[in-house]
C-alpha cells in the first residue's frame, strides 16, 4: 500500500506542481473543446482561445506564486 | 518542409528532456558509486533499465491500437501538464524566485545520507535501491517524454533515437569528468523544454479537436516562438519586480 502510495506521489508529481494551474488548464481545454463541438466557434478560432487561455493561466499562476512571496 | 520541422522539433524536444532527466539520474548514481560501491549502482541501474524497458514493451504496442485523435488529445493534455510545469519552474528559477537546481547540492545530500549508512548489507540494500529509484523515475519521464512526443505523429523511433543519443552524451561526458554535471545550464534546458513540450500540447490537442492550424506542423515553431517571448517576457517582469522589492525593503528582498 505505501508503495503505491509512493508510486501514486511519485506520478502526480510529474503532472501536477500547482493543482490551481493544472486544474485551470484541464478548464480551458475543456471549455475549448466545447464551444468547437457546439459548433459555437470556428475551430481555429478555438484554437487560438486555447493557446491564449495557456498562457493567461500560466501568467496566473506565476503571478498567484509571486504575491505570496511578497513582503 | 513540415515533415523536417517535426521530425527536427521532434528530436529536439525529446534530446533535450531526456538530457535534463538523465543529468539528474547520473548525479544519483554517481554518489551512491563513490560512497557506497559501483557494484550496489549498477545493480540498481540495471534493474530499473530492465523494468523501464518492459514498461516500454508492455504499453508501446497498446499505443497503437488506440485512435490517433484519442492519442493526440490525451497526450497534448498530459505533454500540457508536464511542459507548463517545467515552464512554470524555469521562469521562477531564471527570475530567482525559487533557487536554481545544483547538481552539486543534490549529490552532497545524497552522498551525506548514504555515508550515514556506509556499513553492513542494508546499507547496500539502500544504496541499490537509491540508484534503482533515481533511474526509475527519471527513466519513467523519459519514457514518458518519448512516447508523448513520437507518438502522435509515429516518431517514436526518432523520439527514442534523441533520447539515446542524450544517454550517450550524458555517459560521455560523465566517465571523462568522473563528478556531478553541475556546469550545464539546467534551467535553461529545462525552459527550452518546458516551451517545446508546451508546444507540443497546443498543436495536438488542437489537432485532435479538428483545428486547421495554419502552416500545419509548422505552427509548432510559431508556438514556440509565442511562449519563448512570453516566458521572456515574464523572467524580465519578475526580476524587475524583485528589485523594486529589494530596493524599498533590502531585508524582506534579500528572502526572495
Amino acid at each position: 500500500m505505501t508503495v503505491l502510495r509512493i508510486l501514486w506521489n511519485e506520478m502526480r508529481g510529474l503532472f501536477v506542481d500547482d493543482g490551481a494551474l493544472a486544474l485551470l488548464m484541464l478548464g480551458v481545454i475543456a471549455l475549448v473543446a466545447g464551444v468547437i463541438t457546439l459548433a459555437l466557434l470556428p475551430p481555429l478560432l478555438g484554437g487560438l482561445v486555447l493557446v491564449v487561455g495557456y498562457l493567461l493561466v500560466l501568467a496566473e499562476s506565476l503571478y498567484r506564486f509571486t504575491r505570496h512571496r511578497r513582503p | 518542409m513540415e515533415h523536417v520541422t517535426t521530425v527536427s522539433s521532434t528530436l529536439l524536444a525529446s534530446f533535450l528532456a531526456s538530457f535534463v532527466e538523465i543529468v539528474e539520474a547520473f548525479t544519483i548514481v554517481l554518489a551512491v558509486g563513490l560512497t557506497q560501491n559501483w557494484r550496489s549502482a549498477w545493480i540498481g541501474t540495471g534493474l530499473a533499465l530492465v523494468l523501464l524497458v518492459a514498461l516500454v514493451l508492455i504499453f508501446g504496442p497498446l499505443l497503437q491500437v488506440v485512435p490517433i485523435a484519442i492519442l493526440q488529445g490525451i497526450v497534448g493534455i498530459l505533454l500540457g501538464l508536464f511542459g507548463m510545469r517545467w515552464l512554470r519552474k524555469a521562469i521562477l528559477r531564471a527570475s530567482g524566485y525559487i533557487p536554481l537546481h545544483d547538481e552539486n547540492l543534490a549529490f552532497r545530500a545524497e552522498a551525506e545520507h548514504l555515508r550515514n549508512q556506509r556499513n553492513g548489507s542494508r546499507a547496500k540494500y539502500l544504496a541499490m535501491l537509491s540508484a534503482f529509484k533515481a533511474v526509475m523515475l527519471e527513466g519513467i519521464e523519459v519514457v514518458f517524454i518519448v512516447i508523448a512526443v513520437g507518438s502522435p505523429h509515429g516518431l517514436t523511433l526518432y523520439a527514442s533515437f534523441g533520447a539515446l543519443l542524450a544517454f550517450g552524451v550524458v555517459m560521455f561526458i560523465g566517465l571523462v569528468v568522473h563528478r556531478p554535471l553541475s556546469r550545464i545550464p539546467e534551467n535553461s534546458l529545462k525552459l527550452v523544454v518546458g516551451v517545446l513540450l508546451t508546444s507540443f500540447s497546443l498543436f495536438w490537442i488542437g489537432e485532435a479537436l479538428g483545428v486547421d492550424w495554419p502552416g500545419a506542423d509548422a505552427a509548432i515553431l510559431g508556438f514556440v516562438v509565442v511562449l519563448a517571448g512570453f516566458a521572456a517576457l515574464a523572467i524580465r517582469a519578475l526580476k524587475s519586480h524583485r528589485e523594486v522589492i529589494r530596493m524599498t525593503d533590502p531585508v524582506k528582498g534579500q528572502t526572495l
